[in-house]
């Protein structure tokens, strides 16, 4: 829109029957774009002052120095070299390259969890339910618990999980183990639950929103050449579902690559991820050290995302 | 597809669906069902008999922590983080169908303060805070003025936690505002505009009650997301805790179903506004209807 009025512009100035019609003309244009800005104003301030601004912050003060009482501006890298403490030592793995593998390893065994969940639950809804009405109810259901209490849902497993929870005592009640399992909770085996349980309608909404784009006679078309179910799936949904995928995945890397709520909840407390070390740093008033830490985790967030955001234009998505 | 009978592969997707549902619902109705153990019961199964005991456990107080100031707190929050979330969204929202210089920025920054850890946003906001308040005292210190001194602190919750819950549910109502207008037939406004409605008025009696419904769903993103967010707030809050940093510090401390009593009275309130809104999009929507009929 903003091309065709800065075109429109020059060409009405140029007719010089009608110079009162350009000039309230480009009166216009100027009081719609000025308008225009008014508006999106109170967002960008928003962005602003609570994301740009803390950001740069972060950034700066991760090259400042501290101590016990205070931080220091002056300049220092030691805030990453303490990041980076021992790790050129290849003999053994310094803690924080350990701890990122801790993470990495919760976001692949989720992101696989929730994609082949949400990528399922997605096509069942949008494929092989047929009336509307049953659709939006399927997807109102599956979306409902996103919107009530993370905590509260994590908490929600210990009744089943715990050492006498409902999933031992079935076990053994069925005769299949003599004495409880002891890991079900807090451990790694309770977070990556709890991560799919919370995390997999990141997966379902756009993947679902790029299936229910799907022209439903290209479908058809594959079917009549000749294609299997099978073939139809990964030949025509999957690629045709890959924004939706790439979407759902962005979300799910982000969400549990900077998590420190689950881990802490569903760990007990006792498995380290990078948004715990943050988190303790901070509480422990060391802040350069801790907003280190954060510009290492973005950046290792940011060269995760880069490779899925270069596939889709998001925009176009929507 | 089509309107042949049901292929195996149907009853198959349904079993895995049904299957997802249940693990999607079934602990919280776990805790549910817990939340009336009897006084003598535990954190787990069997239930010791059926009662409200540990309700009213709960209605006394969780001892030191402060549970019912918290839920005041979070909904006073959740009520303007709603507010603010709609009109900013709304407004942005026309300005990008408008187009501007500096859209693709500003939707660039809006896509990365959804995608950002919410750990690092935090941190952000609690340095910012921390560096100002500083400043203030610095300032202060130099000038002297009365009124400056002994200022405490700006983190708090209408202003750091408030920033907090914006970056995150104002993505999400952008975004449900480009859906929404995508969908949005400009004849409409056009047609107000031909019968010589200002622009104000068009706004006021054709585009609000069109989008009515979506304008629901985006308050209804608005209150659940800042009435459950954590991460973002956890170092951007000041001496008071909202409830959500307090269920997360009950969980290591609480060891009896008081907790679930919780549990069960929160996911109770946010179900409501869900029904709520819900209700609400789907009245607005009737009623539009009818309205196009009458006229029509």
């Amino acid at each position: 829109m903003t091309d065709t009025a800065l075109s429109a512009m020059p060409a009405a100035a140029n007719i010089p029957a009608a110079p009162a019609s350009a000039a309230s003309l480009t009166a216009k244009t100027r009081r719609r774009r000025a308008l225009a800005y008014l508006q999106a104003l109170p967002m960008a301030l928003v962005f602003l002052v609570f994301f740009v601004v803390p950001l740069a912050l972060t950034v700066i003060v991760s090259f400042w120095a501290y101590n016990e009482y205070e931080i220091i501006p002056a300049f220092t890298v030691r805030n990453y070299l303490d990041v980076f403490e021992g790790c050129l030592d290849t003999a053994d793995v310094c803690t924080t390259v350990r701890t990122y593998l801790s993470t990495l390893k919760f976001c692949v065994l989720t992101w696989i969890c929730t994609l082949l969940i949400g990528f399922t639950v997605a096509y069942f809804v949008a494929f092989h339910v047929r009336s509307r009405t049953v659709q939006m109810a399927l997807f109102l259901l599956c979306t409902i618990p996103f919107w009530t209490s993370n905590v509260i849902r994590m908490i929600s497993w210990i009744p089943l999980l715990g050492r006498n929870g409902l999933v031992n005592d079935t076990l053994m009640g069925m005769g299949i183990i003599r004495t409880p399992i002891e890991g079900l909770l807090y451990s790694d085996f309770s977070v990556v639950l709890a991560f799919v349980h919370l995390n997999t309608v990141f997966m379902i909404v756009p993947i679902f929103n790029s299936m229910a784009r799907i022209d439903r006679s290209l479908i058809e078309a594959a079917h009549d050449c000749g294609a299997t179910g099978w073939q139809t799936l990964w030949n025509v949904v999957v690629p045709l579902a890959k924004p939706g995928i790439a979407i759902g995945s962005i979300f799910v890397v982000t969400l549990v690559m900077g998590d420190f709520v689950t881990v802490g909840v569903m760990g007990g407390q006792q498995i380290a991820s990078v948004g715990k070390v943050i988190q303790v740093q901070m509480s422990a008033l060391q802040l350069p050290a801790a907003a280190a830490n954060a510009v290492v985790l973005l950046g290792a967030v940011m060269l995760m995302i880069v490779a899925m955001t270069r596939l889709i234009d998001l925009r176009k998505e929507l | 597809m089509g309107d042949g009978p049901r292929s195996p592969a149907f009853y198959a997707l349904a079993a895995f669906f049904a299957l997802f549902v249940a693990f999607l619902y079934g602990p919280t109705l776990t805790i549910l069902v817990l939340s009336f153990q009897g006084p003598q019961g535990g954190l787990t199964f069997p239930m010791n008999g059926v009662s409200t005991h540990w309700f009213g456990k709960l209605w006394a107080g969780l001892g030191i922590v402060d549970i019912w100031g918290a839920l005041w707190r979070s909904l006073r929050l959740g009520l303007v983080v709603m507010l603010l979330t709609v009109g900013i969204a709304f407004f942005a929202g026309l300005a990008f169908r408008k187009r501007f210089r500096g859209e693709g920025a500003l939707f660039t920054v809006a896509v990365a303060s959804l995608i950002v850890p919410s750990i690092v946003v935090s941190l952000g906001i609690g340095l910012e805070f921390r560096l100002l308040d500083e400043a203030v005292n610095w300032a202060a210190a130099r000038s002297g003025w009365g009124w400056l001194q002994e200022h405490g602190t700006l983190m708090g919750l209408y202003t750091s936690a408030l920033g907090a819950h914006l970056t995150w549910t104002l993505p999400f109502g952008l975004l449900i505002m480009f859906a929404v207008f995508n969908r949005f037939d400009p004849a409409y406004e056009e047609a107000a505009r031909d019968l010589g409605a200002t622009g104000p008025q068009t706004l006021r009696h054709v585009v609000v009650p069109i989008l009515g419904p979506s304008l629901v769903g985006v308050a209804l993103f608005g209150f659940t997301l800042s009435f459950d967010e954590l991460a973002r707030t956890s170092q951007a809050i000041g001496g008071r805790n909202t409830l959500p940093l307090e269920l997360q510090g009950l969980t290591t401390t609480v060891t009896t179903p008081e907790i679930y009593a919780l549990g069960t009275l929160t996911t109770g309130l946010s179900l409501a506004v869900i029904g709520l809104a819900l209700g609400t999009s789907l009245y607005l929507q009737r009623r539009r209807a009818k309205a196009g009929l009458r006229s029509g």
